[in-house]
């Protein structure tokens, strides 16, 4: 491995990433992508008591059902790397518990997959790791009971503000040469950036910058510029956020064609009442695990760049008057 | 450029480009709906009046204030109040519908903590402070009122 300029990371030899799994909510199931996401489940409580153990469930049964249907044995895992929105990480923390590996929990809230994959393809070009688990994943309803209000209170919701993917996403990295499987090529580590947007509903305008300014680090650490990757996606910009993204770059003179997405912007529908797009650790978990995963390895995509983008939040610091710090970590993919 | 320069133009560039939720539609829609709520309202008093000729109007009005918060909070256990209150926004907040639904609505979220933890103490966790407001401002008009009553 070698490191590229200030913040990016090249591979030296194959890392890959030979397995993805995603496991969503019906809302989900019900959006455009609906045809990606094989596995989903109707009742939000997932048959818990609460939707703290409900997303606890959904992470645990994503695992677990990636791993029986693919043969893997646990005991070949040589460490878990995870994150969630919830305080304390208590999905991942909980489902670390009943897997019995070594686990490290990471939070950069929305990006947190990009984070865990990408610390997972340093351990293995590092030698220290053969196999690594990584997952992310939110749950709407344990969300809106930590960030905003009750599920019943009746309020409306602002025009440009986001909803919480009900979703986990988890992947296998692996140390080889696979012709099927995309393999992590180079990563790039985000700063924390803080513009000063104080709306929590509004994490699209607070995240679109850190998406910029990890993604133009990385076009000058490797010298590329967007029209070399077939697809660049963002995590969960939304509408707005993506929109801001764009026009960041484009006055810094970097032009993104047609080749960009955003996890967030695609997978509700216009009319499912979710304003600008969805959000959560979970959103780029599954729109990665489900559909640009299962391209890149039908060979439709070959060169993709992965920024999950992260809106840092505290309700106790904002209501101190505090902004939202966002950050971003980038993945480039080439199948 | 510094900082708090650079994030004030970008708020007001974000303050540009963020979508504005339709306020022509959504004043029509409160007005509707908490029109509705009030007539309701009317209707329940004018109705127990018919029964009970005799009862004065603060019992009625009493009475009405009983029968709205029951419906709202019976609405908001059946999952039906947050659809209404996302169609009529103030219209359904502003009025006593309001005040219960945000009350019932924490009962219902916070009763996996337990019952002293969970719903005791999460209960007003959103009309905590309109009952704080309230008590309060009383309180100021009833020392203004008692200060011009002395002269």
């Amino acid at each position: 491995m070698k490191k590229l300029g200030k913040q990016t990371y090249e591979m030296a030899n194959p890392v890959t990433i030979s397995y993805a799994h995603a496991l969503v909510g019906s809302k989900e199931k019900n959006g455009p992508l609906s045809k990606y996401f094989k596995d989903y489940f109707e009742d939000d409580t997932f048959g818990e008591k609460s939707f703290e153990k409900a997303e606890r469930k959904m992470l645990k049964t994503a695992i677990s059902d990636m791993l029986l249907a693919n043969k893997i044995n646990i005991d070949d895992i040589d460490l878990y790397i995870g994150g969630d929105i919830l305080n304390q990480l208590v999905s991942s923390n909980f489902v670390a518990e009943e897997l019995q590996i070594p686990f490290v929990g990471v939070y950069s809230a929305c990006s947190s997959v990009t984070e865990s994959l990408a610390l997972a393809s340093t351990l293995i070009d590092g030698g220290f790791c053969n196999r690594i688990l990584c997952s992310a994943c939110s749950h709407f309803s344990a969300a809106e009971r930590q960030y905003r209000f009750p599920l019943e209170f009746g309020n409306q919701r602002q025009a440009y503000s986001q909803w919480t993917v009900t979703g986990a996403g988890c992947m296998i990295v692996d140390k080889k040469e696979s012709q099927n499987c995309p393999k992590i090529k180079r990563v790039c580590f985000g700063k924390v950036v803080d513009y000063g947007v104080l709306d929590l509903a509004n994490m699209g305008a607070a995240m679109a910058p850190a998406a910029a300014d990890t993604i133009m680090e990385f076009f000058k650490d490797t010298k590329t510029q967007p029209s070399d990757y077939d697809l660049i996606a963002t995590g969960d910009l939304g509408k707005l956020g993506s929109d801001i993204f764009r026009d960041i770059l484009a006055q810094n003179s970097i032009v993104i064609e047609n080749n960009y997405i955003d996890c967030g912007h695609m997978i509700f529908n216009g009319n499912q009442e979710c304003m600008q797009g969805g959000s959560g650790a979970g959103c780029s978990a599954v729109v990665f695990s489900a559909y640009i995963y299962q391209k890149m390895k039908q060979k439709k995509l070959k060169k993709v760049l992965l920024l999950a983008t992260g809106a840092l939040m505290s309700t106790t610091t904002n209501q101190q008057g505090d902004a939202i710090p966002a950050v971003s970590h980038l993945i480039e993919l080439e199948a | 450029m510094n900082k708090s320069q650079r994030n004030q133009d970008y708020l007001m560039y974000v303050e540009k480009q963020s979508p504005k939720s339709p306020w022509l539609s959504s004043l029509f829609r409160a007005f509707i709906m908490g029109g509705t709520i009030c007539c309701f309202g009317q209707m329940i008093g004018d109705v127990i009046k018919s029964f009970f000729p005799t009862m004065d109007l603060l019992t009625v009005g009493a009475w009405v204030n009983i029968s709205v918060i029951a419906l709202t909070i019976i609405l908001t256990a059946f999952g039906i109040f947050d659809v209404l209150a996302k169609y009529g926004g103030a219209g359904t907040f502003i009025p006593i519908s309001g005040f219960a639904n945000s009350i019932a609505s924490c009962a219902i979220e916070y009763k996996k903590e337990g019952l002293v933890f969970g719903v005791g103490a999460k209960m007003f966790y959103v009309a905590g402070p309109v009952i704080v407001n309230g008590v309060s401002y009383s309180m100021l008009v009833g020392i203004i009122y008692f200060i011009i009553s002395l002269f």
